[in-house]
């Protein structure tokens, strides 16, 4: 027992190395559980404390850009209210109160952290469960889309974000529908993958592409981004497209958090399909 | 004494805050990422016992680690790091002894001995953090060139400090 203390003393150096390496690790494995959600604790509620402040004082440097993507935004929406449609017929159509039901609500959250550098890149939100937000719900900005939460303590949300190892969204091509999966192959944070386009279809450069509506979380026809290239190895069925961003998660400040009001609904028949 | 101690636990502080709010905001290309906050680890007194070595290191990690949703993986790096720094310091040769009282800087060991003596640390550190993050050797080039890009950009910034904070008098 002398021996084994003396022993330990001798090599103290390399064994409070090793605990500390085992105790960091310890921290790495509880972080990286299941689908790469992470469940925020009171540590991250100090954390979110801290960004909170540094942005009420630098938010003012960004009004100036956060107006006019707010006023861009506001142009495309008046664009699309009734009053801006011209009737061209008299078949009017009567439209029963019933026929059409909220399905989306959004929830204007800001950004308290973001970051674009690393493979797996995670954002933190200023609103929480208190305000409504929950697991899984869809993040977009004004120019597109933007992730997925992916974490929610009381006042504060995390979001894993476009630029991650792990996302899939599934995605269309606007002028055709055809369906595939946006995924993020690292390096550049303003380009994305567009994978499982079979090679029959016909797309160019330039091809708007967006959400498909076939997730619980999304709804249908958000901006993604466009085609920047494509190609097509000999063999293969389907197609290697890489896409522009429509946002820029650099400059990404405003963000709206949607929740699907009839997801509970979907979810239970979807389940009940699989029993 | 003294004045060493609350030197050193004000310069954890200001390294800490320096790195999430300021640093971790600046992204060349889009994946290179600066982790200035080893500067740190590096300018710890030479007298540093091992065990506050260790601990200090893994203290610097873990609250950079709070504030970037990273657990444990910089404190493995810092670490990994510190248990790194008396070897490379009995590797790299001095023209001057590491007497009482001096500090591992450019101003009592001269630009030469400091950068190589960054450079080894700075690029265990990066190393291990970067695998770490991707946790795979899936891309393995993609992350090395990280790893070399980032470490040069720590490195620029470390020396920068040097010459700021630190004035040959």
């Amino acid at each position: 027992m002398r021996q084994l203390f003396v022993f330990l003393l001798k090599y103290y150096f390399f064994f409070l190395f090793l605990l500390l390496e085992i105790i960091a690790f310890i921290l790495i494995a509880n972080n990286f559980n299941y689908q790469g959600a992470r469940v925020l604790n009171t540590a991250n509620e100090l954390t979110g404390k801290t960004y909170q402040t540094y942005n009420n004082i630098f938010d003012y440097f960004n009004l100036k850009e956060n107006n006019k993507i707010l006023a861009e935004e506001n142009a495309r929406l008046h664009a699309m209210i009734e009053q801006s449609y011209v009737k061209f017929s008299n078949n009017e159509i009567f439209v029963n109160d019933t026929t059409y039901k909220l399905q989306y609500k959004y929830i204007d959250a800001k950004i308290i952290s973001n970051s674009t550098g690393k493979r797996n890149n995670y954002m933190m939100l200023n609103k929480g469960f208190n305000q409504g937000i929950r697991n899984n719900m869809a993040v977009v900005s004004p120019n597109g889309i933007v992730g997925i939460v992916s974490g929610v303590s009381a006042n504060f949300s995390s979001v894993m974000s476009l630029l991650h190892s792990e996302i899939k969204i599934s995605a269309k091509l606007k002028k055709n529908n055809a369906s595939g999966t946006i995924a993020w192959e690292g390096g550049d944070y303003k380009r994305g993958a567009l994978i499982d386009i079979p090679s029959h279809i016909k797309i160019r450069t330039g091809d708007t592409v967006i959400t498909s509506g076939f997730s619980l979380d999304f709804p249908e026809g958000i901006m993604i981004g466009t085609i920047a290239n494509y190609k097509l190895n000999p063999g293969d069925n389907f197609f290697k497209i890489k896409i522009n961003y429509s946002t820029d998660f650099n400059k990404l400040d405003y963000v709206y958090v949607i929740k699907n009001l009839f997801k509970d609904e979907q979810l239970k028949l979807k389940e009940s399909q699989h029993e | 004494m003294n004045n060493i101690y609350i030197k050193n636990i004000l310069r954890f502080v200001v390294l800490v805050l320096l790195q999430v709010l300021v640093f971790n905001n600046i992204h060349f290309r889009g994946y290179i990422n600066p982790y200035v906050y080893v500067m740190f680890i590096l300018l710890l007194p030479f007298e540093t016992p091992p065990w506050l070595l260790l601990i200090s290191s893994f203290s610097i990690g873990f609250f950079v680690d709070l504030y970037t949703d990273t657990m444990g993986m910089h404190a493995a790096a810092s670490v990994f790091m510190a248990f790194f720094r008396p070897s490379v310091l009995r590797m790299i040769s001095s023209t001057r002894d590491y007497e009482l009282g001096l500090s591992p800087g450019i101003k009592d060991l001269g630009f030469n001995w400091f950068f190589n003596y960054s450079l080894i640390l700075v690029l265990i550190h990066h190393t291990v953090y970067f695998y770490l993050e991707v946790f795979t050797f899936h891309e393995f080039f993609y992350t090395f060139w990280r790893v070399i890009f980032s470490s040069i950009f720590t490195l620029l910034f470390i020396i920068i400090g040097q010459y700021i904070f630190y004035k040959k008098k």
